[in-house]
C-alpha cells in the first residue's frame, strides 16, 4: 500500500488534539472536540475545513473549453471567467467518474476540483481521454492546499480576520488575488449548506491564513465528521457512496446537472436513454420513527421483507433531531411516502420515503 | 460491588449473582456524543465475548460484547431518551441488569488496575 499523505496542516490538527483517520489517502481530521460542536459551529456561526486533501487539475490550450466539455456533463460553454459549475465526469455506461467543481479562469483556462480518493483515477482518466485534443494537464494537487470558511459569519471572518475582500463575490464565482505576496484563489462555494468560502494558495499562505484563524477564535477547526454530517443534512452527495462508477447521477437525482442540450459529452447516450426510460433504481430519503439509525450499507426491504435496495448514508440527524438517510432503492419502492424497512443489526425499522434534502440550504445568493 | 472489565471495554459491576454491565468511561470518550443504545430485551440472554447489542455515536456504531453470560433481567430504560447519559456517567448508568449463569467467567476479566494499564497500552 502507499504511504499515507498528510497536509501541510498535518501538525498542528495533532497538537491541537484532533482525532485522525485515514480518509482519502490522507491522514485526516475527523473531529477536534466533536461532531456536534462542530456542526452547530457552522450551521451557526464559523467553523474552517483543512480540505487540502481535495485534487486540483488544470486544464489549459486552445481545446481546452471543447475538451472540458468532452468530459464534463454542466455546460460550460457560454459562462464568463470568475464562474464554477458543478457536475460530474461520466464513463461510457453513464457511472460517474467523479463529481467535481470545474472554474472557468479565462478562455481556455479550467480549474477542475475533484475528490481526494479520485485523485489517481480522475488524472488517468482525464489524459486518456485528451487523445486528439490540443490541451495541457496539469495536476496541482500536490502543490495547493485548500481551507473551507463556511457558516453564516464566513463573510465576516474571511474581512475582517483574514483581509481579503469577499461581500462581493457572488454564489459559485471566485477570484484571485495576492495576499501578502502569495497568490490565492477564493470562492463563494462549500460543503455544507451554509454561505462560505473557500481558499486555494500554496502550502505556506493556507498555513499562515489557518494560524491567522486559530489566533482570532473566531473559526471554529471542524474536521471530516462534521463535514459529512452537514452535506448529507442538505441532500449534498459523497462520492462513494451516493455516487460511484457504477451509480449515475439520473439515479443520484442530479440529472439538473447534466445537460444534454449539449452536442457530446462521455456518457450522454446512456444518459439521454435513462432519462428517457427511467432507471432500475433511484436515490430516495428515508426517516424512521425510531431513534435506531441506518448506516451505509444496511439494507432496505419491502414488506414481504425482500431486500430492495441499500443505505448510502445515515445519521441521527444534528440539526435535525431524527434517524434520516439516503438509500438506493429500486424504482417501483421509491414514491414519496411509501413504507419500507431498514435492516439494523438483528432487527427491522419501519422507513418512510422523503425527499433527499433534511434540512434547508441557506446559501447567499 | 466489584467492578470487571473486558478488553473490550465493557464494565460488570457485581452485586452477588447479578452483574450490571455497562461501558467504561475510556469508552465513552473514545466514542464522543452517543446518540443511540440498542438494547437487548428483558428475558434475552447474553454470552460471555458475544455482542448483545451496540453504542451508536454520531460517526458510527460500536458493538456491545457481553463480559459474562446470563439472562437479561433488566435493561436501563433511561437511555432509551437519554443515551448520552453514557457520556455523561457511564459508570451510574449500566445498560443491562444479568443473572449470572456462570460466576467462573469473572476470572478471566481484568480489575480496575488491569484495565487502566490496558487503556494506556492501547493509546500507543
Amino acid at each position: 500500500m502507499e504511504e499515507i499523505k498528510k497536509t501541510c496542516l498535518h501538525d498542528r490538527h495533532v497538537a491541537q488534539g484532533a482525532q485522525m483517520v485515514p480518509f482519502g489517502g490522507f491522514d485526516m481530521p475527523i473531529q477536534y472536540e466533536g461532531i456536534v460542536e462542530e456542526h452547530n459551529a457552522v450551521r451557526n456561526a464559523c467553523g474552517v475545513f483543512d480540505v487540502s486533501h481535495m485534487g486540483e487539475v488544470l486544464v489549459t490550450g486552445p481545446d481546452a473549453e471543447r475538451y472540458v466539455g468532452h468530459i464534463f456533463t454542466n455546460d460550460i460553454r457560454e459562462i464568463p471567467a470568475g464562474k464554477i459549475l458543478y457536475g460530474m465526469m461520466l464513463n461510457e455506461n453513464g457511472g460517474t467518474v467523479d463529481d467535481l467543481l470545474v472554474y472557468k479562469r479565462a478562455d481556455n483556462d479550467f480549474l477542475l476540483v475533484i475528490n481526494a480518493a479520485n485523485i489517481d483515477k480522475d488524472v488517468a482518466w482525464i489524459m486518456k481521454n485528451a487523445e486528439g485534443y490540443d490541451v495541457e494537464i496539469q495536476n496541482l494537487s500536490d502543490d495547493l492546499s485548500e481551507l473551507a470558511v463556511q457558516g453564516p459569519e464566513a463573510e465576516a471572518v474571511m474581512e475582517q480576520v483574514l483581509g481579503i475582500q469577499c461581500k462581493e463575490l457572488e454564489f459559485y464565482t471566485f477570484k484571485e488575488s495576492m495576499l501578502d505576496g502569495h497568490h490565492i484563489l477564493v470562492s463563494r462555494t462549500g460543503y455544507t449548506g451554509e454561505d462560505g468560502f473557500e481558499i486555494y494558495a500554496s502550502h505556506e499562505a493556507i498555513v499562515a491564513l489557518w494560524d491567522a484563524l486559530m489566533e482570532s477564535g473566531r473559526a471554529k477547526p471542524c474536521g471530516l465528521g462534521c463535514r459529512d454530517t452537514l452535506r448529507f443534512e442538505v441532500g449534498l452527495p459523497l462520492y462513494g457512496d451516493e455516487l460511484a462508477d457504477d451509480i449515475s447521477p439520473v439515479e443520484a437525482g442530479l440529472s439538473m446537472f447534466v445537460k444534454l442540450d449539449k452536442p457530446e459529452f462521455i456518457g450522454k447516450e446512456v444518459i439521454e436513454r435513462q432519462k428517457a426510460e427511467g432507471t432500475a433504481r433511484k436515490l430516495v430519503g428515508l426517516e424512521l420513527a425510531d431513534r435506531a439509525i441506518p448506516r451505509h450499507g444496511y439494507e432496505v426491504l419491502n414488506d414481504a421483507d425482500e431486500v430492495v435496495g441499500y443505505v448510502t448514508t445515515g445519521y441521527r440527524g444534528i440539526s435535525v433531531d431524527k434517524s434520516i438517510a439516503v438509500a438506493l432503492v429500486a424504482t417501483p419502492y421509491a414514491g414519496k411516502d411509501n413504507e419500507l424497512k431498514v435492516r439494523i443489526r438483528r432487527k427491522t425499522f419501519p422507513a418512510r420515503v422523503t425527499g433527499k434534502k433534511f434540512y434547508k440550504k441557506s446559501y447567499k445568493k | 460491588m466489584k467492578i470487571y472489565y473486558a478488553p473490550s471495554h465493557e464494565y460488570v459491576m457485581v452485586d452477588g449473582n447479578v452483574g450490571y454491565v455497562g461501558i467504561s468511561d475510556y469508552a465513552q470518550k473514545a466514542l464522543g456524543n452517543i446518540v443511540y443504545v440498542d438494547m437487548p430485551e428483558q428475558g434475552d440472554d447474553v454470552t460471555a465475548g458475544e455482542e448483545f447489542g451496540a453504542v451508536e455515536s454520531v460517526k458510527a456504531a460500536e458493538d456491545l460484547m457481553s463480559p459474562v453470560s446470563g439472562a437479561v433481567i433488566n435493561i436501563n430504560e433511561a437511555l432509551i431518551d437519554n443515551p448520552r447519559l453514557l457520556n455523561e456517567d457511564p459508570m451510574h448508568n449500566w445498560i443491562i441488569e444479568v443473572e449470572l449463569t456462570n460466576p467462573a467467567e469473572l476470572e478471566e476479566l481484568m480489575d480496575e488496575e488491569a484495565y487502566a494499564a490496558h487503556c494506556e497500552a492501547e493509546q500507543h
